[in-house]
């Protein structure tokens, strides 16, 4: 896993070799952060407001307790509990349906693809903030922090941290290669489009 | 030189300030945080605020060393709307009045 990152090659087009494993691993992991951000029940199923729904206001979205959903959807305002309230009423919806957008432009990309991925550039932005949401999920289930990065390295096989801390390893490599890719940032001579 | 002008230019101003902007100013903050990206970052600032590359990288720079940067700022409903378009990208951002 991680051998191969995004590329742009000279043709332009940004690339990702995969194995039938990587594949799979990203799929299931996109499907369940779809099951994650997609909201429990429909607000609006026993005295729907049709204004409400139809401009995405949220009457009953409150703060996640969930610490991954509330990294995913953080409060917008520090010190004013009522105004984060209002806001997140005002946002939440709308939010949670652009992470569920990306998140299906990668499953579609993934669904035409085989071993070699070709995504567009906006595909590419979709891939971004995908991979960024998986990361900060998987941050907030082990407990990842700014200074435990090396303890994680060090966990043996058998710890159940082991695997998620690893996946979320390759998806930084993923995301830093994409950005890579997407701004040309990392100033490298283009590979070759021989593939 | 000597004004010419028709109008008297010290009347057409008084009192506007207070009258045109009540509300502002205000700002948009991005977090530190353990997860985002340096490059992921810049990238995001770049994108969405259409901010030069080393403007967006030294915003960067002061979220990672300073743990905060301040990297918009106007009237209460702009920096909502940052906010959320911060959040979705996955940064972590707050608003609050510029005092």
């Amino acid at each position: 896993m991680g051998v191969h990152g995004f590329r742009r090659t000279a043709r332009s087009r940004i690339v990702l070799r995969t194995d039938d494993m990587e594949r799979g691993l990203l799929r299931e992991l996109v499907r369940q952060l779809v099951g994650l951000v997609t909201p429990d029940e429909d607000p609006f199923g026993a005295d729907p407001d049709p204004l409400a729904a139809m401009v995405g206001i949220d009457p009953f979205a409150e703060r996640p307790e969930d610490p991954a959903l509330h990294r995913l959807f953080p409060d917008a305002y520090t010190d004013d509990e009522e105004a984060a309230g209002e806001f997140r009423r005002f946002t939440e919806r709308s939010l949670r349906e652009t992470k569920l957008a990306n998140a299906q432009t990668v499953l579609d990309t993934l669904e035409r693809s085989g071993s070699k991925i070709v995504v567009s550039d906006g595909e590419a932005a979709a891939w971004l903030g995908t991979l960024n949401d998986l990361r900060l999920t998987l941050a907030s289930r082990i407990g990842l922090d700014e200074d435990n990065h090396e303890a994680f390295y060090a966990l043996p096989e058998s710890d159940p941290a082991f695997a998620m801390f690893h996946i979320y390893d390759w998806f930084t490599f993923l995301q830093e290669t994409l950005v890579n890719a997407l701004t040309g940032l990392r100033s490298e001579p283009l590979a070759a489009d021989d593939d | 030189m000597t004004h010419v002008g028709i109008a008297p230019v010290e009347l057409e101003r008084p009192e506007a300030d207070s009258i045109t902007a009540p509300d502002t100013p205000w700002i948009t903050i991005v977090w530190n945080d353990p997860v985002n990206l340096m490059s992921y970052v810049t990238y995001v600032f770049m994108t969405y605020f259409g901010y030069s590359k080393e403007k967006a990288a030294k915003l960067m720079t002061d979220v990672h060393v300073q743990g905060r940067a301040v990297v918009s700022s106007g009237s209460r409903e702009e920096m909502e709307r940052d906010v959320t378009a911060m959040h979705s990208y996955g940064l972590w951002a707050t608003l609050q009045k510029d005092d």
